[in-house]
C-alpha cells in the first residue's frame, strides 16, 4: 500500500496536528511513514504545507502531480497546491461556498463546537467518510486519543465525528 | 504495535539520540530548523540514566564553549544550533579542530537549503571542510538518530570534535523511529591539565595541526562511514549517481517511480568530509560519468574532482535553492537522456506570514512608522522581521546587527549635517544574544539613535524558549533573573523608559520625547522597552481584556486597518468595500481601534 497525502492551510489552523494524527495511524499499523512540515516564519499566519507518504518511501516530499489526496483547510491555497495532486487525486476542502472537490464548511462546524481550530479534524472526518484516506475511523480516533492533550480529547473526537457525519 | 517505535520528527529523533548516547551536557540557542532538538532533550530528560545538564544558552558561541569544557572533563557533550548560529560560534569552533576533545563532543548544525527560515543557505559541510572537522550527513530522521551515536564514537576514538548536519527536510520530517536504551557510561568529571593542548600557544600549533591532518586521513578511511553502494544491473555502464542527505532519499523515490531502481549504480555518501581519497580514485577508475547531487554547495563534487562530473560546478545542477524532487527529476532526465518531465506549474506564493492578531510588535511598529514617516528603521532576526509588512523595518541582517547598523547610519548621515530619526527595533532574546556589546559601542561612539527593545518575554519565533530576564531555566526551574533595565543603564544609557505599546498615546509620546532627547546637545542613545507579553502565550491572552470588536457602517474603506496596520483578523469585503472582522482570528485586543480615522471600529466589553 502506498499513499501520498498533502495537508494545506495557513499557520495556526492545526495543519501540524492533522498531519501527526494521520501519520500516527500508519505507525500504529506498523507501516512506514514519512512526513514533512512547515515550521518557522511561515507559521505566523502564512501558507503552510505538510506532506505525508505512507508505505515504502525514502523521502517525505511529494513531486508535482503525485499526491493521491489533498486536504485543504484554507481554500485560497487551492491555486498554490493543486499542482501537487494527481489528475485523479481526491480533493477535500474546508470552504463556505460550492466549488471544486468535496467540500465542507468545517470552520463553521468547528465554531459551533467552540473552537475554529477544530476544523482540521472535521475535515479529517469528511476524508475518512469519503474513503479518501488509507485509514479507518476507529484508527483515527485511537490516534487522536493518543496525541491530543487529555482535556481536549473529547472535543477533538466530537469534531472528527461531525466530519464523519455522526 | 511495538512501544519502542515512535513517530518522531527528525529533531526529536536527534534529541532522543543524544539521550541514548549518554550525552551529559546539552546546550543550544534556538533557531529554525534546529530548535526542537534541545526541546526534545528537555521533554525526554526523564529517560536519561545519568545526570544531564540542559541549557538554552544566551548565544551559540556560549553554547559551544560550555559543551566544549564539559568534553574536556571526559563526559559526552553536544551543542546545537542552526547554520548561521555556527558563524556566531565560529571562533571557538575553529580552534577546537586543532586542540581536539576528550569526551565525545558533537556539534549539531541544522542547515536550511532553500532557505525556508534563514538569512542565507550556507553549507555547514563546507564550513567543516574549512575548519577540518568531520561531518555526517543523514538522509532521514532514523538515520540522523543513528548518526548521533556514530558521531560520539568517532569523536572519542580520535579525540576530535565531530558535526552532525541535518537539513530542514530532516529536522521537520517525521518517521517511524525505533527507540533504544540509553548507554550508561559512568564517567566522573576529570579534567587533565595539559597547557600544551588546552592553552596551546603558537609554538604548539604546527604540531597540533599536523596531528589533525594525520587523524583526518585515518577518519576518511573509517569502515563504517564509507559511501554505500546500491549496485545497478549494468543498464547504464560506467555511469553512477552520488548523493548525500535528504537528496539521496528524493533520488531513491524518483528512481523507484521511474522504474530505474537497481538499474544504475547509486552511492550514498554518509560523511562528505573528510571524503576517502580512495573513493574518489575508485570513481575515476570505474566510471566515465558521475552525477553528484547534494545540498547546498558542491562539497562532494569539489572533493571528488572527477573529470566526468555533472554537478553544481559543471552547471548540470542548480547552484542555489533546494534540490526538490522536481528539480532532481529534471537533472536526472538530462543526465540519463530520459523523457523530459512535464513542465512544472509556475510556482505560486500563498498567503504571506504576518504578525499575529494582537501582537504587541504590530502596535509598536505602527506607532514608530506614524511618528517618523521619514525615519530609518534597522531591525533584526525574529518575529519582528515581519514589521516589514508595516513599513517599519528597513534592514534585517543577522542577530544583533540592528543596533550597530543604526549607529553606522547615524555616523554616515551626521557627518553631512542633519540626520534622520533612526529607530532600531530588537527583540528581548536577540538583545541578550548580541545586542549588548553593540549598545555599549553606540554609547561610547556617541551615536544618536532610538533603540526600542521589543520585550515580549520569550523567544517567540522559535516557539517560546525562556529568556534571561524571566529567571527560568530550560527545564522550567527557577534561576536568577537578569533584568534588561539594569543592563541598559550599565551600558551608559541615560534615557530609559518602559511602555506597553498597546497604550498608543503614551507610546507615541515617549517616541517623541526620545527624538527630542537624541537631538539635545547632551543627548545620546535613547532606549525604550516596549513591554507586552507574546500573544502566543495562553497566559498572556487570558490575562488581558478581550473585547468584541466590530466595524460600523461608516467605514470608508480606506484600508488603513488592513494595509498600514495589517492585522490578519481584518480584511476588506470586496462587495461592500468595507473592512470586516474575522472573529475566528480576532483576539479582541482593540489595538486597531485608534488606527481608524473615522472611528468605525468599536469594541464592547466581552
Amino acid at each position: 500500500m502506498k499513499q501520498q497525502i498533502i495537508v494545506s492551510g495557513i499557520g495556526g489552523q492545526g495543519v501540524l496536528f492533522l498531519t501527526r494524527v494521520i501519520a500516527q495511524v500508519a505507525v500504529d499499523r506498523g507501516i512506514p511513514v514519512l512526513t514533512s512540515e512547515t515550521h518557522g516564519m511561515a507559521q505566523r499566519g502564512g501558507t503552510v504545507l505538510s506532506t505525508i507518504k505512507v508505505g515504502p518511501f525514502a523521502s517525505p516530499l511529494i513531486r508535482a502531480g503525485q499526491a493521491d489526496v489533498g486536504l485543504l483547510l484554507w481554500e485560497n491555497n487551492l491555486p498554490v497546491h493543486r499542482g501537487l495532486l494527481k489528475t485523479a487525486g481526491r480533493l477535500l476542502i474546508n470552504a463556505e461556498k460550492e466549488g471544486e472537490g468535496e467540500r465542507i464548511d468545517a470552520s463553521k462546524i468547528a465554531r459551533e463546537l467552540g473552537n475554529a481550530v477544530l476544523s482540521n479534524l472535521v475535515l479529517l472526518g469528511l476524508a475518512v467518510r469519503e474513503n479518501a484516506l488509507f485509514c479507518a475511523a476507529e484508527e483515527c480516533e485511537e490516534a487522536i486519543r493518543s496525541l491530543a492533550p487529555a482535556k481536549f480529547v473529547e472535543q477533538n473526537l466530537r469534531a472528527f465525528r461531525k466530519g464523519l457525519g455522526k | 504495535m511495538s512501544k519502542s517505535i515512535q513517530l518522531l520528527m527528525g529533531n526529536e529523533a536527534i534529541g532522543q539520540g543524544l539521550i541514548e548516547a549518554g550525552c551529559q551536557v546539552a546546550t543550544a540557542y534556538p533557531g529554525t530548523p534546529s530548535t526542537e532538538i534541545l526541546q526534545a532533550v528537555i521533554d525526554r530528560r526523564q529517560g536519561a540514566v545519568e545526570p544531564l545538564h540542559i541549557e538554552w544558552s544566551v548565544n551559540e558561541k556560549i553554547a559551544f564553549e560550555v559543551a566544549l569544557a564539559a568534553s574536556y572533563t571526559g563526559k559526552r557533550a553536544a551543542a546545537v544550533m542552526k547554520q548561521v548560529g555556527l558563524n556566531v560560534a565560529a571562533d571557538p569552533f575553529m580552534r577546537t579542530a586543532y586542540l581536539g576533545v576528550k569526551g565525545g563532543l558533537v556539534t549539531i548544525v541544522a542547515d536550511d537549503p532553500g532557505p525556508h527560515s534563514s538569512q542565507n543557505e550556507q553549507d555547514t559541510r563546507l564550513f567543516c571542510m574549512q575548519a577540518r572537522v568531520p561531518v555526517l550527513d543523514p538522509a532521514n530522521p532514523a538515520e540522523a538518530k543513528q548518526m548521533v551515536a556514530a558521531a560520539f564514537e568517532l569523536s572519542e576514538k580520535y579525540e576530535v570534535m565531530t558535526v552532525l548536519r541535518p537539513t530542514t527536510r530532516i529536522c521537520h520530517s517525521r518517521q517511524n523511529v525505533e527507540l533504544g536504551e540509553p548507554v550508561r557510561l559512568e564517567r566522573s568529571a576529570a579534567f587533565e591539565k595539559d597547557p600544551t593542548r588546552w592553552a596551546a600557544t603558537p609554538a604548539f600549533l604546527p604540531a597540533l595541526h599536523r596531528k589533525l591532518n594525520n587523524t583526518l586521513e585515518q577518519i576518511a578511511a573509517e569502515d563504517t562511514l564509507q559511501p554505500r553502494l546500491a549496485n545497478g544491473d549494468g543498464s547504464y555502464p560506467r555511469q553512477a549517481l552520488v548523493a548525500s542527505g535528504i537528496v539521496y532519499g528524493h533520488l531513491v523515490d524518483l528512481l523507484e517511480e521511474l522504474e530505474l531502481h537497481g538499474r544504475i549504480d547509486l552511492f550514498q555518501v554518509l560523511m562528505p568530509y573528510p571524503l576517502n581519497p580512495q573513493f574518489a580514485e575508485q570513481l575515476r577508475t570505474d566510471y566515465d560519468r558521475v552525477l553528484i547531487l547534494e545540498e547546498t554547495y558542491p562539497v562532494i563534487e569539489l572533493l571528488l574532482a572527477h573529470p566526468g562530473a555533472s554537478g553544481k560546478q559543471s552547471g548540470a545542477v542548480p547552484k542555489e535553492g533546494e534540490l526538490t524532487p522536481d528539480v532532481i527529476h529534471q537533472v536526472l532526465a538530462d543526465f540519463l537522456a530520459l523523457q523530459q518531465p512535464a513542465e512544472a506549474p509556475a510556482e505560486r506564493r500563498g498567503q504571506r506570514p504576518s504578525l499575529c492578531p494582537g501582537c504587541p510588535h504590530r502596535a509598536a511598529f505602527y506607532s514608530i512608522k506614524q511618528s517618523f514617516p521619514a525615519g530609518i528603521f534597522p531591525s533584526d532576526i525574529g518575529c519582528y522581521t515581519l514589521g516589514m509588512n508595516l513599513g517599519a523595518v528597513n534592514t534585517v541582517h543577522c542577530m544583533g546587527a540592528c543596533i550597530s547598523q543604526g549607529a553606522g547610519f547615524y555616523q554616515a548621515y551626521s557627518q553631512d549635517g542633519d540626520f534622520p530619526t533612526i529607530v532600531v527595533t530588537i527583540g528581548d532574546s536577540t538583545f541578550f544574544h548580541a545586542g549588548i556589546p553593540a549598545l555599549i559601542n553606540a554609547v561610547i561612539q556617541q551615536a544618536r539613535i532610538i533603540v526600542v527593545i521589543l520585550d515580549n518575554a520569550t523567544t517567540a519565533m522559535t516557539g517560546g524558549q525562556p529568556v534571561p530576564h524571566l529567571g527560568i531555566t530550560a527545564d522550567g526551574s527557577q534561576t536568577r533573573a537578569v533584568e534588561i533595565e539594569s543592563l541598559v543603564r550599565a551600558s551608559g544609557i541615560d534615557f530609559l523608559e518602559v511602555c506597553d505599546p498597546y497604550d498608543k498615546p503614551e507610546f507615541e509620546a515617549l517616541l517623541k520625547r526620545a527624538d527630542e532627547y537624541i537631538r539635545k546637545p547632551a543627548g545620546g542613545v535613547a532606549v525604550i522597552i516596549s513591554r507586552h507579553g507574546c500573544i502566543m502565550d495562553r497566559q498572556v491572552r487570558s490575562s488581558q481584556e478581550r473585547f468584541q470588536v466590530s466595524i460600523l457602517d461608516n467605514c470608508i474603506g480606506c484600508q488603513k486597518c488592513t494595509g498600514a496596520f495589517e492585522c490578519p483578523a481584518l480584511s476588506m469585503d470586496p462587495e461592500t468595500n468595507k473592512s470586516v472582522v474575522n472573529q475566528d482570528r480576532c483576539i479582541g485586543c482593540g489595538t486597531c481601534i485608534p488606527v481608524c480615522p473615522v472611528d468605525a471600529i468599536i469594541k464592547e466589553a466581552k
